[in-house]
């Protein structure tokens, strides 16, 4: 350990918002980056869903319906 | 070599293959992050002149290292969908530009952070300051870019080229420190000679580089999946997909 105590840890020997400013931005931007893509493939995979449920509402019975599969392509 | 290449440019096997290869990015950068960081925060010696403040340095490299490798790979991602016509290529290329853009804002703003008890400055119009501006301007020039173009493939060619052009501002961030030797210290590590830091410095620099890289593979790991899925949603397999999921 460089530091003796967790306030002297928390100080940074006087550099502490300096050294925290640039951790904190860091990490916002790295979590949010995170969070972003996870969201953007929820939402994806979401309206892909929404849309295939419609598609098999819609035509049960046409070709393009996802029932049954490669089977139907013929 | 051939097919490889084009079995990767096939949207439909980029999909299954990055699914199995992207939890060990995501584990690898979240490993190395939260070890770099404890290590370089806690753990590594104070420095004798900056005393703490060098700390920033875990979060400042790592970050400007990324800055210009995203903008390299996007570069040589342009250039692969110019020649080969490869999607897949084009695809990671957009999805690379938000998290350049985002990485050389962090670069700036703890190296602004960083000078103010170093330099007494958070800003000059120094050469290496200033060409990392510049690539954060090129970062939104090629995002605004792709906004620009109605056709999807007008768009994806205009940012091909503007990545393919903007990528000899790359060069000079390197060299500005040694050609306009002005406020910014030169490179702390080189691939030719010894880190100028003892060894209980490097070692969590190191390994903070290493988890911003993971990082930026598994974030575009993640996004062209997103990307394929968004673009190739008429096709059959990703309709298969997602009747399967649900």
């Amino acid at each position: 350990m460089a530091f003796e105590s967790l306030s002297a840890f928390l100080a940074m020997g006087g550099h502490g918002p300096y050294v925290w400013a640039a951790y904190g931005a860091t990490a916002a931007l790295l979590l949010g980056v995170t969070l972003h893509a996870r969201a953007e493939r929820r939402a994806l995979l979401r309206d892909l869903r929404r849309r295939a449920r419609r598609e098999q509402r819609r035509g049960a019975s046409t070709p393009d319906s996802h029932q049954e599969g490669h089977a139907r392509e013929s | 070599m051939w097919a490889f290449i084009h079995k990767l440019g096939s949207p439909k096997w980029f999909y299954g293959i990055s699914a199995r290869l992207s939890p060990w990015f995501w584990a690898a950068a979240a490993l190395l992050i939260v070890v770099g960081s404890v290590w370089g925060l806690a753990f590594a010696p104070a420095d004798y002149q900056q005393g703490n403040s060098f700390r920033i340095i875990y979060v400042h490299v790592p970050a400007a290292f990324l800055a210009q490798s995203i903008f390299v790979s996007m570069a040589i991602a342009g250039f692969v969908f110019m020649v080969w016509k490869i999607k897949v290529a084009d695809m990671a290329a957009a999805m690379m530009a938000p998290l350049g853009a985002a990485m050389t804002f962090v670069a700036l703003f703890s190296g602004a952070v960083w000078g103010v008890p170093t330099w007494g400055t958070w800003w000059m119009w120094d050469a290496r300051l200033t060409s990392m501006l510049i690539l954060l301007f090129l970062y939104f020039g090629v995002i605004a870019l792709r906004g620009a173009f109605s056709s999807r493939d007008s768009a994806s060619r205009a940012a091909s080229v503007l990545a393919m052009v903007g990528v000899i501002n790359i060069p000079i961030i390197k060299y500005s420190v040694d050609w306009w030797y002005t406020l910014h210290q030169p490179a702390t590590f080189s691939v030719t000679s010894r880190p100028a830091m003892p060894v209980e410095m490097w070692v969590p620099l190191l390994i903070m580089v290493l988890g911003f890289y993971c990082f930026f593979i598994a974030v575009t790991l993640m996004r062209t999946r997103s990307e394929i899925l968004r673009r190739e949603s008429n096709k059959r397999w990703v309709r298969e997909l997602a009747g399967e999921v649900t």
